[in-house]
């Protein structure tokens, strides 16, 4: 049996190209990390373990720190006022001054989301690994790269090593082929995906978006994709680079330049899933079809068309799902049967890790510009960074949104975990761009509907969660 | 981390079962940034009366925790593990442990040696007698002795050969350094490097 000509997936490919050393006796492989993201919250800790066993990071040359989760996205010049935000974002700038760590921090064009900054630096790569105290690290899968969240202990791990002990995963091909119609986004299909295979439908798995509407796609579009296999328990997500990922790259100021380029885009091509090679698990999914996707529960799974209805628990055979679903619509205070764009909401919240990129500022603000914003209802655009804010600020985004009575703030993670003052009321309902609709997740008592930035603007205008599609009947 | 292999220090009866972790510290105490300090959140709720075990100023000093069944149950939180060592805590006894509350021990260099039943009342009984007597702890051996009583405990050799080292999970890849070193040397050019910064 010849294993020299196995045909690998692109996963596989990644893994045996980062094996420093292989476990024995059933200890995990030891893989080496390229690129490790670091934030405030996961990682206080990590280094205070560093400080008291006298070690250093080893590579702070592949290590980059944002502040995102606690910042505020107002009145950023002033100090925090949390004292608790306050005390997570100091450590943050201590632990890198010490360790001599690029540190990009609130003010800094360079700010925001970790998971926007890296893709936006261009250090975040095809064939790389990266790493991250924060479960959304999967985005970084949209280039090609295999990209895991990892806890706290990793993060010490990874800093003082650049390696990490891993288990091996499984392989899971989601095939989505066909042409999205227009208002249908790639946050539609993710969260179609997710509700077909169920939160806990990728345990085990590295996730491998495939097919004609992947393809299609751009690079923000296959973040917002990749970005949520968490949401479905995966370990990662990927997206095969190919012209669309060289595109993007080429020239932002970390990317590979002259030799250095052709050397790694002769690389990156060879990286695409073999043909012949086998998938431990297929998922097909039909875009032609596909509508405009809305969760009405409280796990990501909970989602339907946004022309279906909210479903009768009665109607869920598996009894786990079903009381699961009795209790979400008692937390979301719905009642089955009733039409999902007949759900009023009072805030509608685009950003987050998910769509908070320039195109999804760029899409939404289409759709509201020159329209009125719905009476009562409250919208907060946050961009992804500073920069996504800067650059939406010079094409007068900034201004549409304003105009339309929008909120607009500074970056950050924001209202995605209300780690900042930006949070829901008891009760209040969202529209929001984000990637949890958990119990309590956006504040204490607040229901969450996960949401495409389209349906988030067109939702903003109506005051009810509605498509770019139900606009055109009121022009 | 340090190598463990014999030491003695003041022992203290804990006479309860089931220690979950959120006795040992409740969850207002994980919002720090630090993984020290937390002494004082160790057993905070009972601290709160005066008659608790670690109140009497003769165990204040404790080292080793003789404790009932099923210490460590509950939430998974590494603090657990944190506040008993913050205290001065080397090591805990027990008829049975919860399996997370013992993986985390592991990691952090601090004991968790199985004992009978039996053993642990013995052991109450003599530090009863004789409060703030040492019990000495050899992990060679796998022994605790407090007096003329000795006890065999259990520890998983996996665990105790990497106590001895003194390896925790990061000591323990810091043996393939050379691997990790030549792995570096091959890296391709083109791979990111977050320095010297650029786009700033």
């Amino acid at each position: 049996m010849s294993t020299k000509s196995k045909p690998l997936t692109l996963a596989e490919k990644l893994w045996a190209s980062h094996l420093v050393a292989q476990g024995k006796d059933g200890a995990p492989d030891l893989l080496y990390i390229d690129l490790h993201l670091v934030h405030e919250v996961t990682s206080p800790q990590a280094f205070d373990g560093l400080r008291l066993a006298g070690r250093k990071v080893r590579r702070p040359d592949l290590t980059i720190a944002t502040e995102d989760h606690n910042t505020p996205t107002i009145d950023i010049d002033k100090p925090i006022a949390d004292l608790t935000s306050r005390t997570q974002i100091e450590a943050l700038r201590k632990n890198a001054a010490e360790f001599g760590i690029r540190l990009h921090s609130l003010g800094d064009k360079n700010q925001g989301i970790v998971h926007v900054v890296g893709p936006q630096l261009g250090l975040t790569m095809p064939g790389i690994t990266v790493v991250c105290g924060d479960s959304h690290t999967s985005t970084h899968g949209a280039f090609g790269a295999l990209a895991m969240g990892i806890g706290t202990s990793e993060v010490e791990h990874v800093l003082a090593t650049q390696t990490l002990p891993l288990k091996s995963f499984k392989t899971m091909a989601i095939n989505v082929e066909g042409t999205l119609r227009p208002g249908v986004t790639a946050k539609d299909i993710i969260l179609a995906v997710i509700a077909k295979i169920s939160t806990g439908g990728g345990q085990g798995y590295v996730l491998e978006y495939r097919g004609s509407a992947i393809r299609a796609l751009s690079m923000e579009g296959r973040m917002t994709i990749c970005n949520m296999s968490i949401e479905a328990g995966a370990r990662a997500g990927m997206v095969a680079p190919d012209e669309t990922t060289f595109a993007y790259l080429k020239d932002r100021p970390h990317a590979p330049q002259g030799a250095d380029w052709d050397k790694a885009l002769e690389y990156w091509k060879s990286l695409p899933t073999d043909e012949g090679a086998v998938f431990d698990a297929e998922v097909f999914l039909d875009a032609d079809k596909l509508d405009p996707f809305v969760t009405w529960g409280t796990n990501p799974g909970q989602g339907v068309s946004l022309l279906d209805s909210v479903p009768d628990p009665a109607d869920i055979k598996d009894p786990n799902e079903r009381a699961a679903a009795e209790r979400a619509l008692e937390y979301m205070d719905l009642k089955a049967g009733t039409p999902m764009k007949e759900i009023a909401v009072q805030t509608v919240f685009l950003g987050s890790c998910t769509n908070s990129r320039i195109e999804d500022l760029r899409a939404a603000a289409a759709i509201v510009k020159g329209q009125k914003k719905a009476e009562g209802v409250r919208m907060m655009v946050v961009p992804g960074s500073q920069k996504v804010r800067l650059q939406a600020e010079e094409e007068g985004i900034d201004k549409i949104f304003k105009e339309f009575g929008a909120e607009w703030r500074f970056a950050g993670c924001s209202m995605c975990l209300g780690m900042n003052p930006d949070q829901l009321a008891v009760g209040e309902r969202a529209a929001s761009t984000s990637n949890r609709n958990f119990e309590g997740r956006q504040g204490k008592g607040a229901r969450t509907h996960l949401v495409s930035p389209l349906v988030a603007a067109a939702t903003a205008i109506r005051g009810t969660l509605s498509s770019p599609a139900d606009l055109e009947v009121l022009v | 981390m340090e190598k463990v292999e014999k030491f003695s220090g003041v022992a203290v009866p804990l006479k309860r079962s089931n220690v979950d972790t959120d006795q040992i510290i409740p969850a207002v105490y994980l919002k720090r940034i630090t993984k020290t300090g937390f002494e004082d959140a160790l057993f905070a709720s009972w601290k709160q009366d005066p008659e608790f075990v670690l109140n009497q100023p003769i165990f204040a000093n404790g080292e080793v925790l003789i404790a009932g069944p099923d210490f460590g149950t509950g939430s998974s939180r590494e603090h657990a593990v944190w506040a008993l060592k913050d205290w001065g805590f080397k090591a805990v006894f027990s008829a049975k442990f919860a399996d997370i509350f013992r993986g985390n021990s592991g990691k952090q260099g601090f004991i968790t040696g199985v004992i009978t039943e039996d053993e642990t009342k013995a052991f109450w009984d003599l530090i009863d007698a004789n409060p703030g007597v040492a019990a000495t702890v050899d992990l060679p051996n796998q022994t605790v002795s407090i007096g003329e009583l000795t006890a065999s405990f259990e520890i998983d050799p996996y665990t105790k050969w990497r106590l001895m080292e003194g390896l925790d999970d990061i000591g323990l890849t810091l043996r393939d350094e050379p691997a990790i070193t030549s792995f570096e040397a091959n890296r391709e050019s083109w791979r990111p490097k977050t320095l010297p910064a650029k786009g700033v």
